[in-house]
């Protein structure tokens, strides 16, 4: 692998004032799409930021009837929960559906949804691919493409999000909180990607 | 003219060299090490603490052959890196023995025969291990729906389902 520096944020302020000061920087959770895409040199962060320590493991109800869940949480963890066995087994469902046990005992509920696509022109750093490198151009197109979309595709790219749980948060209409330097915002799911 | 990936590689090397020392507790044991900040738990315990019982598959996550008790789950070692386990405890095949006696699992498997070439068998205990521990599968079917993250290219699967499944009565 490429060497890189490593760091690890202290709480979400601290997470957010590291990666603010350090473009080549990258945040770090269960690492199960990061490594791999590091090792294929799809990805070279110069520097790793460890926020995989922060307090945001927890699922909990919320008072207007939803329920809110942890950055961290990982993927088992969520799918097994009771709340969303219960309530959400559309959600339990999808995410048991991908991946395996391993990947998800690793694999962080915002990192599942910020994982990037498994188009083959992507992680093959050898040909063109406006996703990897905007303006190269999209191989997929006229390639081997029957991972990539069908629907709602575009001239610059076809490659699909290779989420399944993100396909089930999609249809529940769930709402992404995310915090930055700007502050705290809402974003609707739909709209996330 | 060089590739830029190539140029900013060596820059990046250039700058960046220092290794982190770390703490683990590897089947038991308080193991102090210092790893690079890119090393893999898989290569820290294989090239570190020559534990070559986890074995290195295809290295990307899809094989299972690095499979890894951290903190009593199963994972992927080497998609891991070993600094963020800092103060993790860590159980790999070599750590499954208790008092003199093979783990029930590792018996089990002896018993069905449930290897041929054996590359595969320390992730397949491991994640075996795991399974049982998370108490999700019942049926031979779950056994093999929850241990698909373990490929067996020799093709033992029948019997390791059966291993499993007796280690399970077992246990």
């Amino acid at each position: 692998m490429i060497p890189f520096q490593y760091a690890r944020a202290n709480d979400v302020a601290d997470a957010i004032k590291q990666i603010a000061t350090d473009p080549s920087a990258k945040f770090i959770a269960g690492g199960t799409n990061l490594i791999d895409l590091i090792k294929y040199d799809v990805e070279g962060p110069a520097r790793l930021i460890d926020i995989s320590h922060l307090p945001l493991r927890s699922v909990e109800p919320t008072a207007t009837g939803g329920i809110l869940i942890g950055a961290m949480v990982p993927n088992t963890d969520l799918a097994y929960h009771p709340l969303i066995e219960e309530r959400y087994p559309l959600l339990a469902r999808a995410i048991l559906s991908g991946a395996s046990q391993q990947l998800r005992n690793m694999a962080s509920t915002g990192g599942n949804l910020l994982q990037r696509t498994r188009c083959f022109y992507f992680y093959d750093t050898a040909t063109p691919c406006n996703k990897r490198q905007p303006g190269s151009g999209c191989s997929a197109i006229d390639g081997v493409n029957r991972i990539n979309a069908i629907l709602g595709t575009s001239e610059a790219c076809i490659a699909t999000h290779p989420s399944d749980m993100c396909v089930a948060l999609a249809a529940l209409e769930a709402t992404v909180h995310v915090t930055g330097p700007a502050g705290a915002r809402t974003i609707a799911f739909a709209d996330f990607h | 003219m060089a590739r830029s990936g190539t140029a900013k590689r060596v820059t990046r090397t250039a700058t960046v060299l220092e290794k982190i020392p770390i703490r683990l507790t590897v089947n038991g044991s308080q193991m102090e090490l210092t790893v690079a900040p890119w090393t893999t738990l898989l290569d820290a315990l294989r090239d570190h603490l020559d534990l070559t019982g986890t074995k290195k598959g295809c290295d990307h996550g899809q094989c299972g052959a690095c499979t890894v008790l951290v903190d009593g789950r199963r994972i992927n070692s080497c998609l891991t890196l070993a600094v963020m386990k800092e103060g993790a405890e860590i159980t790999t095949i070599e750590g499954l023995m208790r008092d003199g006696e093979l783990h029930p699992l590792q018996q089990a498997f002896i018993d069905h025969d449930a290897f041929q070439c054996g590359y595969c068998t320390s992730g397949q205990i491991c994640s075996a291990a795991g399974l049982i521990a998370e108490g999700k599968a019942k049926t031979a079917d779950e056994i093999r729906e929850l241990m698909s993250g373990n490929i067996c290219r020799c093709g033992a699967y029948p019997n390791i389902v059966a291993a499993i499944l007796q280690a399970m009565e077992r246990s």
